[in-house]
Order: structure tokens, then C-alpha cells, then sequence
């Protein structure tokens, strides 16, 4: 009896597994590799489920570096990939591994330090010519040191002060980390550190060493234009990988670009941190915002002339 | 990554684990012979929590370790953090475990027969220990590889406390991790390798040597 009993649940288990693994009571899939800054930042957990919910879709997030990232996209690995490195993308896409890049927002990179400040950096303009007082003064400076977005912004700010970090000293601490644990390493030398403002404006909290220095005090205020950080979604390309799901892939893009969910990026973050996390940027949003700000232009005159 | 970046990492990979395994030893092994040979009280206590040391998470000891040595840790001021001591210091902590109840598991083993005959001879406690010890010493052996095998290999604590600095505190396994986090999946592999190849060539040395001296 009690064998009869055990067999039938081997069978509806057997049979549940088979059902579930063969697709039957399974939604489609869209593989997105992202970085593990935007993951981080808590955006994606917000918006995704409403485009899961739309389209009865399941998102599986892959939060690594940018450069695993773009080589899970090689691989044909991930439908799409969501990443802030320009120069990398238009590579990637070049290779033929994407087909289009769409860039969907941005925000910036500040540089901070200790409230001491002993490179004296604050004030400047330029981001290059904080990071030549950080390597003239030899203050401690960590580097994510990992080819990631972040670490090649950093490489870039170098270039731009025409000086070349590998052949520096003791104070140069390369840890191969990700952002925030790269923070908190920061914090713990007391050194200075090259940072997304949204990772952090999310440890701001643990960070008690740390303060910005350079960057100002929100993404459209900084001084330097080089600090702007750009996010782009690129679908990969279906001629190359035959598994990967490109109708799936174009939806997110056109959903992520619309003007909707362009202004729920605009306002993550500001109850919070009383600033935007992130600045909207799609082709169609700046498209339909041109439109609106002749009105608002034209709006402050009457009422500077009244 | 050049091959000298490579050689430095290798080197620091020994350097770290050799000395983290060194100072296992010298504190577990001693510590397993007087667990393993003596009667006392609250020795049952200290089995269990040799044996639950067994299993400690690295990334535990490793977040404890980096709790003590932080700036705003009771060790703050010794500046270990970051540093290879620290990382050390992590690794013996996983590896002292393994010594001391590998150890005595074997002391245990030795048959009572050859102690009572041992005694019959007049020995001290001293010659006793001794004549034990070599009764065992492959067991022994084996929890000498055990902790080299646990501490190598070990990417958790490493990683927290040493940070994975370039050139400073990066050694195979945190490489391991960078190089698969950027992509580089071969490279990875490749330091993988190498990993493999250090643990083989210890065990092929400690079993040559130790069955030279079995003879």
C-alpha cells in the first residue's frame, strides 16, 4: 500500500519535471548581461517586472563586468547586453556580435576621496587635472583595475592627462574588484577612488571616509563632459547566434526607449537621494523633449517680462 | 598579463599558503598529538569544535578577519588589512582545524596494543609521544595535505582581506576570479592550471618523501 503510494508520487513528480523542463508551463525567456553597477543601483529590479508582467515574459538579469558581459554577448550566451562603455560597444557592434547600439540614458563618474583632501582636488575643472595633482602629491588612489566601464573611463582620464598609470608606485592600488566592493576599500585606505554616482549614492551610508571631491553635486552639473556615463542596450545579432531570442530582444529596446519608461528612469532615485540616479536619454525621448521645452522656454519669458 | 605579473602571482600564492600552512602545522600538529594521546576534561567539547573548524566557510573567517583589522576594528591599528599577513592570518585560521583534527585522528588510531607494549618498555612520555608520532606519521602527512589543499585553492577570505591588489596582495585564485569576470575565460583557465599544477607537484613531493621515509 504504502509502496503504491510512494510510486504514484515518483510518477506525478517525474511527470510535474518533465512538463516544467519541456516548456509547457513555461513563459519565453530574455537573457539580458548587464553590469554589476546598474544591477546595484536597484533600477532594473524596479522596472523589469512591469515589462515580465506586459508581455508575459520571464528576465533573467546576468550582473557581471562589462567586459564578461560583452563576452557573454560573443558567445551568443545572452539575447542582450546592457553596458556603459561606448568605445567597446561600437566595437562590438562593429564585429558584427550586435546589431544595433541604442543608447537609453546616463548618468556620471565623480571622483572622491578623503574629506582631507590632501591632493587638493576639489574646484578644479577638469578630472584630468585631478588626477595629475593625485599622482604628483603620490595620495593612495584605487583603481577597479578590472576592464570594466568604469576601469576604462579611468584608463581615459589618464590618457587625457597624458600620463600612464601602470608605471606608478606604491601609492596605485590595482584590486580587480567590482564598484562596490572597490569602495569600501577606498574607504578603508582612506585613498581616492574613480565612482559611478549611483553606486555611491547607495553606500553613501558605509563610506564614512569617502566625499566627493569632483563631479558636483548631481550627473548634469558636472564639470567635466569626459565623467558622463553612458548606458546602451544592444540586441545580439540573431544571423550569428541562431538561439537567441531577437523578437524578444527588440521589444525590451523599444520598451526601455519609450517615453514611459524613459520617465520612470528620470525620477529613480530622487525620493531618496533628492537627486535622479539616472538621466533619460533615448532617441525618442530626446525627440518628444524637444518638443516640450520650446513651450517652457517661452512660458519663462512671458514670465520674465511680466 | 605579463609573464612577470604571472611569476609575481605565483610566488605570492606560495609565499602566503606555504607560511599559512607553516603555522598551521606548527600549532595543529602538536595540538592534535595532546588531543589525540591525552584524557582531559572538556575534551569532547574541543573535538567537536575541531571538527566543526573542518568545515569553517572561508568567506566567513575571511569577513571575521577583515571585522578585526578594519580601521574601525580592535586591530585597526596594526595596518593588516590589504596586506599578505592578513591573508596569512586567514588561512591559518582555516587550515589550523584540519591539522590539529587530522592529527589526532590518526594519534587515536594507533593501536592500544602498541602503546601498552610501548609503556612495558620503560619509556617516558616523552619517548612514548615520540614512538606514537612516527606510528602515524602518515596520517600526519595526509592532514599536512589536507590543509594545503584547503588554503591553495581558497578564494573567499583571500579576496576580502587581501583585496586582490595588483602586484601586492593578487594571488592565483582571486586572478582566477578577475580574469573570469572580465572574459578572459581562457587566460582563467590557464591560471587554473597552474593552480593545479602546484597542488599536484606538493602532494607528488610529500608522498615521494614521505615513502622514503616509510622504508
Amino acid at each position: 500500500m504504502n509502496k503504491k503510494v510512494f510510486m504514484t508520487l515518483i510518477l506525478c513528480f517525474v511527470l510535474i519535471t518533465a512538463g516544467c523542463s519541456s516548456g509547457l508551463f513555461e513563459d519565453e525567456v530574455l537573457r539580458i548581461a548587464t553590469t554589476t553597477s546598474l544591477d546595484n543601483s536597484g533600477l532594473l529590479a524596479l522596472l523589469v517586472p512591469d515589462f515580465e508582467y506586459e508581455y508575459e515574459v520571464e528576465v533573467e538579469i546576468i550582473a557581471v563586468g562589462t567586459g564578461q558581459a560583452l563576452a557573454l554577448g560573443e558567445n551568443g550566451d545572452v539575447d542582450l547586453v546592457l553596458v556603459h562603455a561606448p568605445e567597446l560597444e561600437i566595437a562590438f557592434v562593429d564585429s558584427g556580435y550586435g546589431t544595433e547600439r541604442h543608447v537609453i540614458m546616463y548618468n556620471d563618474f565623480i571622483i572622491l576621496g578623503p574629506e582631507s583632501d590632501p591632493a587638493n582636488i576639489s574646484n578644479l575643472p577638469l578630472s584630468a587635472d585631478a588626477i595629475t595633482k593625485i599622482s604628483e602629491s603620490n595620495s593612495i588612489f584605487v583603481s577597479r583595475g578590472d576592464n570594466s566601464g568604469t576601469h576604462f573611463k579611468e584608463n581615459q582620464i589618464w590618457a587625457d592627462a597624458g600620463l600612464d598609470p601602470d608605471q606608478n608606485g606604491e601609492w596605485y592600488n590595482s584590486v580587480g574588484q567590482g564598484m562596490g566592493a572597490s569602495l569600501v576599500i577606498a574607504n578603508e585606505k582612506e585613498g581616492y577612488i574613480l565612482s559611478d554616482r549611483g553606486t555611491y549614492l547607495s553606500q553613501k551610508e558605509n563610506l564614512p571616509n569617502l566625499v566627493v571631491l569632483f563631479g558636483g553635486d548631481s550627473s548634469d552639473k558636472n564639470p567635466d563632459l569626459l565623467l558622463q556615463n553612458i548606458y546602451s542596450v544592444i540586441p545580439i545579432n540573431p544571423e550569428k547566434f541562431e538561439n537567441v531570442n531577437a523578437d524578444l530582444s527588440d521589444l525590451f529596446v523599444e520598451w526601455i526607449s519609450s517615453i514611459e519608461i524613459q520617465n520612470q528612469i528620470g525620477e529613480f532615485g530622487v525620493s531618496e537621494f533628492g537627486i535622479p540616479l539616472f538621466y533619460s536619454n533615448s532617441t525618442e525621448w530626446i525627440s518628444s523633449n524637444s518638443l516640450y521645452i520650446e513651450p517652457q522656454d517661452n512660458l519663462k519669458q512671458e514670465n520674465n517680462s511680466g | 598579463m605579463v609573464n612577470n605579473e604571472l611569476l609575481e602571482i605565483i610566488f605570492l600564492t606560495l609565499r602566503v599558503s606555504g607560511s599559512a600552512l607553516a603555522i598551521a602545522c606548527v600549532l595543529g600538529i602538536p595540538f592534535g598529538l595532546i588531543l589525540g594521546s591525552e584524557e582531559f576534561r572538556g575534551k569532547k567539547i574541543i573535538q567537536l569544535l575541531i571538527s566543526t573548524g573542518m568545515g569553517l566557510p572561508p568567506v566567513v573567517v575571511g569577513l571575521v578577519v577583515y571585522l578585526l583589522l578594519s580601521n574601525q576594528g580592535p586591530l585597526g591599528t596594526i595596518n593588516w588589512l590589504f596586506s599578505p599577513s592578513g591573508m596569512i592570518l586567514s588561512q591559518s585560521i582555516l587550515a589550523f582545524p584540519l591539522a590539529a583534527g587530522f592529527t589526532s585522528s590518526a594519534i587515536a588510531a594507533v593501536s592500544p596494543k602498541l602503546i601498552i607494549q610501548i609503556r612495558s618498555m620503560g619509556t617516558t612520555s616523552w619517548q612514548e609521544k615520540i614512538t606514537i608520532f612516527s606510528q602515524a606519521r602518515n596520517g600526519i602527512i595526509a592532514a599536512v595535505l589536507a590543509a594545503f589543499g584547503r588554503i591553495i585553492s581558497e578564494v573567499g577570505a583571500v579576496m576580502l582581506v587581501g583585496g586582490n591588489i595588483e602586484g601586492h596582495t593578487r594571488v592565483l585564485s582571486t586572478a582566477i576570479v578577475l580574469e573570469t569576470r572580465q572574459g578572459k575565460f581562457a587566460f582563467a583557465l590557464s591560471l587554473g592550471f597552474v593552480l593545479l599544477g602546484i597542488a599536484l607537484l606538493a602532494n607528488s613531493l610529500t608522498y615521494y618523501f614521505g615513502g622514503q621515509w616509510e622504508k
